[in-house]
């Protein structure tokens, strides 16, 4: 929250030290010195609306999941209700800043938002967000090397698509939160699938032979699922 | 400064490309959700070897490992320069688990080639062809395609016939899939090697048309994850 406390002032000598810093090619420990990254993404889904965004600035400590491991509770929270509170809410030293995004991301749609923190030589980044016409997928990156990136410059990154692992693939009415399953549950305690994060598989829908589902066709998804640029904006 | 530094780097990539054996390490992550890969193979040979040819039809070799996880076929047809690298998990490599970070000494060789066949299906496999081994120290991360051999037709029925030119799907190591299917299909209308269309699947344990269950034994591409370390 302090950085928003700060003078215009004071914001316009950072920017003027870190310019002047990044052109001397060195590092600085200076508390003081703040960097600021836009974050734009762009659903490319057909019919799977993305939840509002996690998004991330942390050190190599820091890694939200991976796979092949068991996925915390905040990131099944996230994966299988789209409820970033408890992911955004993470108490650790490895982590700058945490930023949500104002709201679901539609198919075909585009949105920004922008992320600041302390400047730090091991800067990485994290986003994260739930396709919520599925029991459990998400897609993001975690650990997202900013460490290189100028002022102005950015990077683009395809987004592949995950499965928290942490229940099944059912497809069934009720299972699923997004507005392909009226009412559907989103987090439940339980885990009922293989518990690791893997690459999700897709989904199969009624379309395709499986009568029970509650996804048709449109909900069908391939990798990647969305495009991510990151802008160092400060 | 730039002229320097170029000049400097020229003779050593030239070395080392003509003559040096390089080190490197090699492991592999299957990606899945829910397929197992049979003992994987690295080749690191010439540019002109190919285990296999997306487009062209799949050697008797790659046929015995994509149909029924045998990579010793594909071993022997190597040339003697060839230095393969077999069974690299000691096994299967079950969903979303890694290979030991494996050492492989390359010899003159230049390129490097991975290849599993991906349970339960007929004939898919996971597949790098001939991947330039860099010369820069450094790590590299590489993701790898599941391929159809379009040597066996995808009934995906499960009944033990791994054996090449027998139909059928050796097994499900997963222990998750079904039995008594009739069979999704029974002609293949591609019969080069191609990327996979995914198994059909359905969701019955006893029948149905395949032994597959459609929401476990899926995949997207990429299936597995290949990091060199060059030493």
């Amino acid at each position: 929250m302090k950085y928003l406390n700060k003078r215009s002032t004071t914001l316009a000598m950072t920017i003027l030290t870190a310019s002047l810093l990044s052109a001397c090619g060195s590092s600085s420990d200076d508390d003081d010195v703040e960097v600021s990254y836009e974050v734009t993404l762009t659903n490319l889904t057909s019919n799977q609306p993305l939840s509002p965004l996690a998004v991330q600035l942390h050190n190599t400590a820091y890694q939200a999941w991976e796979v092949g491991s068991v996925a915390s509770e905040s990131l099944e929270m996230l994966a299988e209700g789209g409820d970033n509170t408890a992911f955004l809410a993470v108490d650790s030293a490895n982590v700058y800043n945490g930023v949500s995004g104002s709201g679901a991301v539609a198919p075909g749609i585009t949105q920004s938002l922008s992320i600041s923190a302390d400047e730090a030589t091991d800067m990485q980044l994290t986003l994260v967000t739930m396709l919520v016409n599925t029991n459990d997928a998400f897609a993001g990156k975690t650990g997202l090397d900013l460490s290189d990136l100028a002022m102005g410059e950015s990077m683009k990154h395809f987004l592949p698509v995950y499965d928290a692992g942490t229940e099944g693939n059912s497809e069934l009415a009720g299972t699923i939160p997004g507005p392909a399953d009226d009412g559907g549950e989103g987090f439940n305690m339980a885990r009922d699938d293989v518990d690791f994060v893997a690459r999700h598989p897709g989904v199969v829908g009624m379309d395709h032979g499986y009568s029970e589902s509650v996804l048709n066709s449109t909900h069908s998804f391939d990798s990647p699922v969305a495009v991510l640029t990151v802008t160092r904006t400060q | 400064m730039k002229t320097k530094s170029l000049l400097s780097i020229l003779p050593l990539s030239l070395a080392s490309a003509m003559a040096f054996s390089q080190s490197i390490e090699v492991e592999v992550t299957n990606l899945t959700h829910g397929i197992h890969f049979t003992p994987i193979l690295v080749s690191a040979h010439d540019d002109a070897t190919h285990l296999f040819s997306a487009g062209m039809t799949a050697s008797d070799e790659l046929k015995a490992m994509a149909e029924g996880g045998d990579t010793g076929p594909l071993m022997a047809a190597n040339a003697e320069s060839v230095v393969d690298t077999d069974n690299l998990a000691s096994g299967m490599l079950a969903p979303s688990v890694s290979t030991p970070v494996t050492a492989i000494e390359t010899g003159v060789n230049t390129h490097l080639s991975i290849v599993a066949m991906m349970l339960p299906t007929n004939d898919g496999f996971i597949g790098l062809d001939g991947w330039e081994i860099p010369t820069e120290v450094g790590t590299y991360t590489v993701y790898l395609n599941g391929y159809d051999a379009g040597t066996e037709v995808n009934d995906e029925i499960i009944n033990g016939g791994g054996a090449p030119g027998v139909l059928g799907i050796p097994g499900a190591p997963g222990m998750d899939a079904g039995t008594g299917a009739t069979g999704v299909t029974d002609m293949e209308s591609n019969t080069a090697v191609h990327i996979h269309r995914g198994n059909t699947g359905d969701t019955s344990l006893t029948g149905g048309i395949s032994d597959v269950d459609s929401r476990i034994h899926r995949w997207l591409n990429p299936v597995a994850k290949v990091v060199v370390t060059v030493k």
